[in-house]
């Protein structure tokens, strides 16, 4: 995991992002009208700066300067906040499953989340009354549990799965099918793969990002709650620790198994790779994807135990990188360039041959490079006494085809395989960013 | 099958780290060998790329150019270093063998008959203390090979009796035949798996076949017995299995194993049972699990045991709660035993799977300790 893999295979699963069709239809219709117009309107309340939902920034905002917590992160520009943003220390995740035909749902839907998240990510409640500035008979339009909680440099990040264009029975539920990226594909069976489709896929996904956990948690509940009759909650995934850095700022962070991940990850330092590996161009495909991204998502379950129990020079060998230092076997120090050429003594390459690190390199894989930004996972334990425990694998590309996909075929022979299991897998189209007043997420597609 | 390349790996790795720590004794194979040397054998001919060696691990890549099956030894006085047998005409085998200074004959037998036509091999150069400077650990070595050499044989058998059955179409039998036939197959599979190319071909389950390779083995056979139903087109993959085991086999009696591969491999098995059995991955269409599982920790206590003299005098309090844990997984499974086998996987309830987990986290932490114990001078 310390170059840029995500580490097994696995197998096709068929349906993985197959929406739930059971309740689909107009049924919901007067309240997501209710919401558009909320979302509007909090659109226009945010604008104008009326400030009674405004969370309790006080001690937050004074020195924000000093403190991570207390900075928030723009949330308007050209590609959208949670890609390049250096990452944050937690996680919140969650794909949906559209409940609706209905594009107009859709849409209205797309703006009522685009205001909410712009007041979230600026510290402010995720509706214009906000937690306790409402009438006492109704309940607030914030859950709450944010109030007084500095903006974390939370980042909400909205990406759309290939089920959104043509469902699994084909079907070209909002008139979109045309605009279909080539390259949103569901993800192909890789060797080992134990992919569970009732935690893959969806039809839209939501990345929030924060230094504080709540902060995280607080945006996808009330996104999802927004969301209630349009769409419906498919999976989520916290994150405890970022496993990657993608900032010449940050330290390496390590994964479960105790290895620094992402010593070799591009940094947003690094404009030209990030121009050209990152952000999807004009004439790529689709136009209305240019300056977006394409997320791909893997749910990575550690047997942790067995790997515990392994020598320290065996789990070297694995990773091909020394643990302590982070440094390749063949260097001294993390940021080392690891000498694929180099032998020992006895002829044999001191970087194995089925190392993580050779295998996952970008000079092994013809240059391809994905910006990571995975974070560490515990679930409880599994009914067997184990801790349910790995990597969310997270990875933003301009094109998985030339990235995720090869790379990860290459390790369907990486000795990794045999300590980890990817269980969960998704692939969505993240749009460009929200730039002025009446855009919103997704505007270039469905606007 | 999982691990199948992981003691290859461990093989790879850890003599780096061994020969730095304890100089010259068990891991330093093949640092001054390590060559690869073609033999090309005739019906009279038997010619030997290279036969001035120095000491080390040297492999012999022996190519039937004859019109007969050929077989290819190595002897040291009339003493079998090594051989490797049933060479096909035109087919190629490997002999690895680790070669001290002195003089060696090599031979190769037409027909696999006769004293051979043989030639001097001379080997010089420091000696490399190949297997062990310890005698104990050069015991334990033997003690376990006897022990791969013994299932080995059987698996062959069993194996045999297994593809006739499904060439028959007695689907009864062959399913009563699967678990037991593989039980010497479980034993044994971290030897096996050092042959990464035939260890998928026997035992890879369906998700873990490479893109544009064949579903073949056990688990494909597995598969029409227990889910297709339909056995009647399986007589290839039938009768290929038995060409890779019978192949595997061959290479796994004649693999040169250092002492820590004895406690690699014990760790390894009790990973396999941790990860694929608990779970019923492993026989996913047959359920036979538990016989998977039980073959798992014996070989894991097979090498154990050969290993013990070593444990007992380096690290008698180590050995002691080895022999602890390994009676609690024993009791463990004595409770799920059916008739001469087990109750199928799907039969335990979550309980009683859990308690078979921790147990096996509970022997796993000491197994995973004995290898440093047998790296120390």
């Amino acid at each position: 995991m310390s170059e840029q893999g995500p580490e097994s295979e696995a197998s096709g699963t068929p349906g993985t992002d197959q929406p739930d069709t059971a309740n689909r239809g107009g049924r919901s219709m007067s309240r997501r009208r209710l919401f558009g117009l909320v979302g509007a309107g909090a659109a226009g309340v945010a604008a104008t700066g009326v400030g009674l939902a405004v969370n309790n920034l006080g001690d937050g905002a004074a020195s924000a300067a000093a403190n991570p917590l207390a900075e928030s992160v723009p949330f308007r520009g050209q590609h959208q906040a949670g890609i390049t943003t250096p990452v944050q220390d937690r996680l919140h995740f969650v794909a949906f499953d559209l409940l609706t035909n209905d594009r107009a749902e859709l849409v209205a839907l797309l703006k009522a989340w685009t205001a909410a998240a712009e007041r979230m990510t600026q510290g402010k409640d995720a509706g214009p009354i906000g937690a306790v500035g409402g009438v006492p008979e109704a309940p607030p339009d914030d859950t709450g549990e944010a109030l007084g909680l500095p903006p974390s440099k939370l980042t909400l990040t909205i990406g759309f799965g290939p089920s959104l264009f043509v469902d699994a029975q084909g079907r070209d539920r909002f008139g979109i099918a045309g605009h279909k990226p080539t390259a949103l594909r569901d993800l192909p069976a890789f060797v080992g793969d134990e992919i569970d489709p009732s935690i893959s896929g969806g039809d839209i996904a939501i990345q929030a990002c924060a230094n504080d956990p709540q902060v995280a948690v607080h945006a996808i509940r009330n996104l999802a709650r927004i969301g209630f009759g349009t769409v419906a909650v498919r999976w989520t995934q916290l994150g405890f620790g970022r496993t990657s850095s993608t900032s010449r700022e940050q330290r390496t962070a390590r994964n479960l198994m105790g290895y620094k991940d992402g010593t070799n990850n591009l940094k947003v330092e690094d404009t030209k790779l990030v121009n050209g590996h990152v952000w999807v161009a004009p004439r790529d495909d689709q136009a209305w994807m240019a300056s977006g991204s394409y997320l791909v998502t893997r749910r990575i379950r550690m047997m942790i135990e067995p790997w515990d129990r392994t020598p320290l020079a065996d789990q070297d060998g694995i990773i091909g990188r020394s643990k302590g230092t982070g440094a390749p076997l063949t260097g001294k120090r993390e940021f080392d360039l690891p000498d694929f050429a180099a032998k020992d003594a006895s002829g044999e390459r001191v970087i194995p041959d089925i190392a993580h690190v050779r295998l996952a390199h970008p000079d092994q894989n013809n240059g391809a490079r994905l910006l990571r930004r995975g974070y560490n996972f515990v679930d409880g334990s599994d009914g067997f006494g184990r801790l349910d425990a790995g990597l969310f694998f997270i990875a933003y590309q301009r094109d998985p085809a030339k990235a995720f996909i090869p790379v990860q075929r290459r390790l369907s022979v990486d000795v990794l395989n045999e300590y980890i299991r990817h269980v969960s897998s998704g692939i969505f189209a993240c749009p460009p960013g929200v730039q002025h007043s009446g855009n919103y997420w997704g505007h270039t597609l469905l606007g | 099958m999982p691990s199948y390349r992981l003691f290859a790996l461990a093989a790879l790795v850890l003599p780096l780290v061994l020969g730095g720590c304890s100089g010259s004794d068990s891991g330093s194979g093949g640092a001054s060998g390590g060559s690869k040397i073609a033999v090309k054998a005739t019906e009279e001919t038997c010619e030997i790329a290279k036969t001035e060696l120095r000491s080390g691990t040297h492999t012999f890549t022996v190519k039937n150019d004859g019109d007969q099956v050929t077989e290819f030894y190595v002897y040291e006085g009339e003493k079998v270093v090594g051989e490797v047998a049933n060479i096909e005409r035109g087919e190629t085998d490997d002999l690895t063998v680790d070669l001290d200074k002195g003089d060696f004959e090599g031979a190769c037998k037409p027909g696999m008959k006769g004293e051979g036509i043989r030639t001097t091999i001379t080997v010089v150069g420091e000696s490399e203390k190949l297997a062990a400077d310890d005698p104990k650990l050069a015991a334990a070595v033997a003690t376990y090979k006897k022990y791969v050499a013994t299932e080995a044989d059987a698996l062959v058998v069993q194996t045999q009796s297994f593809v006739t059955l499904i060439k028959v179409g007695n689907v009864e039998g062959a399913k009563a035949l699967f678990p037991v036939a593989r039980v010497h197959w479980e034993r044994i599979e971290p030897v096996a798996e050092i042959f990464g190319d035939l260890d998928p071909a026997i035992d890879a389950r369906e998700n873990d076949v490479e893109p544009g390779a064949q579903f073949t083995g056990y688990h494909k056979l597995e598969k029409d017995l227990w889910i297709t139903k339909d056995i009647s087109k399986s007589g290839p993959t039938a009768d290929k299995l038995l060409v890779d085991v019978k192949r595997i086999v061959r290479l796994a009696k004649n693999e040169p194993l250092k002492p820590f591969q004895l406690a690699n491999g014990s760790k390894e098995l009790l990973d396999e049972v941790a990860t694929t059995k608990i779970t019923g991955e492993e026989d996913r269409y047959s359920h036979t699990d538990l016989w998977d599982f039980d073959a798992n920790v014996e070989g894991s206590k097979a090498a154990i045991d050969a290993l013990r003299p070593t444990l007992q005098e380096r690290d008698p309090g180590l050995l002691k709660e080895l022999d602890k844990e390994f009676a609690n997984v024993g009791k463990a499974l004595d409770k799920h035993r059916k008739g001469s086998g087990f109750k199928l996987h799907t039969a335990l309830s979550k309980a009683e799977l859990r308690e078979l987990s921790d147990v096996i986290n509970a022997l796993g932490e000491p197994v995973s300790k004995v290898a440093a114990v047998i790296a120390k001078k």
